[in-house]
């Protein structure tokens, strides 16, 4: 196999709970290698606890497989932490497009400024820091009126 | 999770045995109280933010268990699951319970009590992790940074709830006071690693105890400022040192309900 098409494979593997953006969008490949037909994977978990790893594992080794591989193996790594600033320019327009404000690039502390994904606003305000799943939070846009999601900014933290 | 175990020496190993085990329990007790207030939080924002909390403390959890799997100590689930109080090493403050009453029958749970042990142990566990990136056992490092990462959000939160119960008027300030006084008493029981902590500093695992809990006075200062409270207040072990095994019956009951599935079919891929 080569590595383009293993590459090509893991794009079809969508994030469970958000099935317009893959885990190639996500930053979540850190690694692939391969072996003859034999293809092991390295991921970052996004958050911890979150239930969709195993989902996400066995999707991988379906995709894989189904593209050509003999064998597939996927290790979760501990290290290098994902960060948000690891989600494509891709991603972003596709957390966009899923409802979803794509988190900032940088952040000054205590300030989160989160445009809409509807209309682009600036006038939104938080409503609960925590969300339907792990890595989001609840707006409101009080410029169209909408309740949306915004994936939690998640970044590298400085040694104190 | 599953990288190849690491190597440390083998006479700092059974200090970091016991530390894993303490990070570990901690975790997971309180991730497991926390659970128990699933469909009675005070509005339903706060039952979805505790659930999201309580999920990713359970996950930090696993993440501990996984590196003492490592040293062939059992899986992660039985040494979750299948160990008996006598055994674990969680603070007593983290496995006493909600309040009075049952979550399954007239539950009378104590918010004010949840959100001080919440925001105490929290900011704790702050200060722990900080140092903790630094271990000389590197894959505890690397976990250490991630669990930091996703704590900065329940630090912000228990801290929103701490600071906005307690400087409410009425009955909301007299019940934080108590709760504070309640958490106080048994919170020396978090800040201790136990007999092995001085060889846990020695083998630069984490800091010692003292600096650990110096800073973690300095880190809380600001919020009792922000209430207008008296501090820094003694801190206690009234219901015992559960890095010694001393325990509640509080923790049979927890851990009899939380392992019910589990010990049904132990052999189970969840």
């Amino acid at each position: 196999m080569t590595n383009e098409e293993v590459w090509r494979a893991l794009e079809t593997v969508k994030d469970p709970e958000i099935d317009s953006v893959s885990i190639v969008d996500l930053g979540m490949v850190e690694q692939v290698e391969i072996r003859d037909d034999m293809v092991s994977i390295h991921l970052l978990p996004t958050f911890l606890g979150c239930p969709a790893l195993d989902i996400i594992r066995s999707r991988v080794e379906e995709a894989v497989k189904q593209a050509g591989a003999q064998a597939v193996t996927v290790e979760f790594l501990r290290h290098p932490p994902w960060t948000s600033d690891r989600i494509s320019e891709v991603g972003r327009e596709r957390l966009k497009q899923f409802g979803i404000a794509p988190p900032p690039r940088q952040m000054e502390p205590g300030a989160w400024q989160v445009e809409c994904p509807y209309c682009g606003a600036e006038r939104t305000v938080m409503e609960n820091l925590f969300g339907p799943t792990a890595c989001r939070s609840i707006f409101y846009c009080r410029q169209c009126k909408n309740p949306f999601e915004a994936m939690k900014p998640v970044l590298p933290l400085a040694m104190e | 999770m599953s990288e190849k175990s690491m190597y440390f020496h083998p006479d700092g190993q059974e200090a970091l045995v016991e530390l894993l085990f303490q990070l570990a329990d901690d975790d997971f007790l309180l991730a497991y109280r926390g659970s128990e207030w699933l469909g009675l939080a005070p509005h339903i924002e706060e039952d979805i933010a505790f659930s999201s909390i309580n999920q990713d403390t359970m996950g930090h959890a696993a993440m501990y268990y996984q590196l003492l799997e490592e040293f062939g100590l059992g899986t992660a689930d039985e040494l979750a699951h299948a160990r008996p109080a006598t055994e674990r090493r969680n603070a007593v403050l983290l496995e006493l319970p909600n309040g009075p009453g049952h979550y399954l029958r007239e539950p009378r749970y104590d918010w004010a009590f949840t959100v001080v042990r919440q925001y105490f142990y929290t900011q704790a566990k702050h200060i722990r992790l900080e140092s903790l990136r630094k271990s000389a056992y590197k894959p505890l490092a690397e976990v250490a940074a991630k669990v930091q990462v996703e704590l900065h959000y329940h630090l912000l939160h228990w801290h929103t709830w701490f600071v906005q119960l307690t400087n409410a008027p009425g009955e909301a300030r007299t019940r934080m006071i108590k709760a504070i006084q309640d958490v106080a008493a048994d919170f020396a029981g978090v800040l201790t690693l136990g007999a092995r902590g001085a060889e846990m500093e020695r083998w630069g695992l984490i800091e010692g105890e003292d600096v650990l809990t110096e800073k973690t006075i300095a880190a809380l200062a600001p919020a009792f400022a922000e209430v207008g409270l008296e501090w820094p207040m003694p801190f206690g072990m009234k219901h015992g040192n559960g890095r010694n095994g001393e325990h509640t019956p509080d923790l049979d009951d927890a851990l009899a309900t939380l392992s019910e599935v589990y010990r049904s079919v132990p052999q189970a891929i969840w």
